[in-house]
């Protein structure tokens, strides 16, 4: 029978990565989200799974332990919040470059600088438009809810193998904090030496083996024509990513003459905001990416015939709103609207920032 | 080949031969660089260990980088000082494979201090092999951790000053007084008795990785003749007469 419980999102990140078979956990305490490793300390899965839970020095030595645990083809993660993140980059782009699937959590809030420690949404462009340097990606998912949270850990592990890439969850502190029903995954073992090898015997690092040549981990390449081939070789990854890969939710938009884009707990605000404007007369919809990258540019724009205005809803000075102009491409007005430092607008606000910014302007 | 040298070339008159785990790729280092020799050994340690399938190298950011094409093993390229992160959880993930860390003085005492401290710190399982040539050798020659005081590198070019860059460092001294540490020598490699030490001390370390006694340290004084502009044979002496003086040889812990 299924597990159901009350737990805070963070909680949930930290059981889903024991029960989805996750061998290894890096981390340095960060508010809004200390309590994932804290939750797997009390957990102690190193006596039921076998998973390692290691308490770092640093976020910059957290995300190299990941970098090495992953290299030997286990499921590693970590977890952080937005300063802690911006150390990870130089981690991040070498786990991209040496192609190695791995799995950060953020869990968002203000910045910049050391910020707030309340909600924000303001790391979007340094998720998916780069972060750390070079032509890179990240998988990207954006959970709306504690099973998300819960859900999302296993997915992302399944899409980081898949492509050989690591992936981010991108929470923030409103997701990470809250306490919702969760219905827990049923657990499953972790990976053996030979299922790994199968898996990714052909470059994983766990010790030469005399059938095969050696195993290198690396970023590192010296000829030019050869780190061209490789970054067109990354190219196509991304673009097999952006085929199919997409995941996003619709919400009230059959008959949308607005609508709103929003992930995370924007998105959830939105939901109570479409009430108010149909309540208003106001025929609102909302499309709630759940991948930030690849971003549902092609779902947004088939929207478009149908409305009259888009508004993008997001804890920050605007960041996603690129991506939807780009999806929209001028074809109808497109606003920004979101607060920021860490305070959350309310479905008031948003049902009137629509009227003011979109339907009267 | 002739007769007369196959039969000189028989199993039982061979007194040296090159590491099997040494690749044919050519070495990019330089005339005199102390990197050849200790990989030279670092192999010849694995190969005789018979433990080439249960070792996991990890390779720095600095002339060693590309430390992976020369030694048949499986390795991983670390980003720069962050090698004993990268070890740590190999180590912990594979308690049963033996990990070592391969490190500039520049990617260990500067960059990486953090790392190298807190993982010889907690005791991490692990070999850290630990090449001193006082100076950033990859990036063409600037003042390193190590470099001596009156020392003329790139980014000092009139010497070190102590007000302008502060000391040297003596970072092997600071762990041999970490708890986690078992084994913490400083060795070096310009001479054929010194070789030999060194790689006594290298067969140890892996010895203790082996029986799950922490980490063991190995720092090997090195010359870099590239960036210290003199010939090998005048590096060989300038090291010598001033980096044994502020790095002197000899065992600082063995437990
Ligand atoms: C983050 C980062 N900073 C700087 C560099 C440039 N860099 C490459 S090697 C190196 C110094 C290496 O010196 P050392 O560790 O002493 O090794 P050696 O080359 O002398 O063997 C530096 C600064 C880099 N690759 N990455």
């Amino acid at each position: 029978m299924a597990e159901v419980r009350l737990m805070k999102g963070n909680e949930v990140i930290a059981e889903a990565a024991i029960r989805c078979g996750c061998d290894g956990y890096f981390g340095y305490p960060i508010t809004p989200q200390s309590e994932v490793m804290e939750t797997l300390m009390i957990r102690k899965p190193w006596e039921e799974t076998g998973m390692v839970v290691l308490q770092a020095e640093s976020e910059v030595a957290s995300i190299n332990m990941v970098y090495g645990g992953a290299s030997c083809g286990k499921k590693v993660m970590t977890s952080s919040s937005s300063p802690g993140v911006s150390l990870m980059q130089e981690g991040i782009t070498y786990l991209a470059g040496a192609e190695i699937p791995a799995l950060v959590v953020n869990v968002v809030r203000g910045g910049p600088g050391l910020g707030t420690i309340q909600p924000a949404q303001s790391d979007y462009y340094q998720t998916c438009k780069g972060g750390g340097h070079g032509d890179y990606r990240l998988i990207v998912l954006a959970p709306a809810s504690v099973q998300e949270m819960n859900d999302f850990v296993d997915l992302s592990f399944e899409l980081a193998f898949k492509y050989r890439n690591p992936a981010m969850i991108l929470s923030d502190g409103v997701i990470g904090q809250m306490m919702e029903k969760v219905t827990l995954s049923p657990y499953k073992a972790r990976w053996t030496d030979e299922e790994i090898e199968e898996i990714s015997g052909s470059w994983a690092t766990t010790g030469k083996k005399a059938n095969r040549s050696k195993n290198v981990s690396t970023s590192l390449e010296l000829d030019s024509d050869k780190q061209e081939e490789f970054n067109l070789h990354l190219g196509r990854k991304y673009k097999a990513m952006e085929e199919n890969e997409v995941r996003y939710e619709k919400i009230s938009c059959d008959d949308a003459e607005y609508m709103f884009v929003a992930y995370g707990s924007s998105a959830r605000i939105c939901q109570k905001a479409i009430e108010i404007c149909r309540e208003r007369g106001i025929k609102a919809g909302l499309l709630r990416p759940i991948t930030l990258y690849p971003f549902p540019t092609k779902q947004i724009k088939e929207m478009v015939p149908q409305l009259k205005g888009v508004l993008s809803v997001e804890l920050s000075m605007g960041q996603m709103v690129d991506d939807v102009r780009l999806a929209v491409n001028g074809a109808i007005p497109v606003e920004h609207y979101g607060h920021v430092g860490g305070i959350i607008h309310s479905p008031e606000e948003i049902a009137d920032a629509l009227e003011t910014l979109i339907i009267k302007a | 080949m002739t007769e007369e040298l196959k039969d000189i070339q028989k199993e039982e008159n061979i007194v040296y031969k090159k590491s099997s785990l040494l690749t044919d790729n050519v070495m990019h280092y330089c005339p005199g660089c102390t990197h050849g020799v200790v990989h030279k050994l670092v192999a010849e340690v694995i190969e005789e260990m018979g433990i080439q399938g249960d070792t996991i190298g990890v390779s720095p950011v600095g002339c060693s980088v590309l430390a992976y094409n020369y030694i048949d093993i499986d390795w991983q390229e670390a980003a720069h000082g962050r090698a004993p992160a990268l070890a740590t959880a190999v180590s912990r993930l594979h308690p049963e494979k033996y990990v070592f860390t391969y490190q500039g003085d520049g990617d260990l005492a500067s960059i990486g201090c953090a790392e190298i401290m807190h993982a010889c710190n907690r005791g991490e399982n692990i070999v850290v092999i630990f090449i001193n040539n006082a100076i950033y050798g990859m990036t063409g020659g600037q003042m390193a951790p190590t470099t001596m005081i009156g020392q003329v590198t790139a980014t000092t070019p009139y010497g070190r000053d102590v007000k302008l860059n502060g000391y040297n460092m003596k970072i092997t001294e600071l762990i041999a007084q970490l708890p986690g540490t078992c084994y913490v020598t400083r060795e070096s490699a310009h001479t054929p008795a010194s070789v030999r030490k060194t790689k006594k001390a290298i067969r140890k370390a892996f010895e203790n990785a082996g029986q799950n006694k922490g980490t063991s340290f190995v720092e090997v004084v090195g010359t870099c003749s590239s960036g210290w502009k003199l010939t090998p044979e005048k590096a060989n002496e300038w090291m010598v007469d001033n980096s044994f003086k502020e790095y002197p040889l000899g065992t600082m812990k063995d437990e």
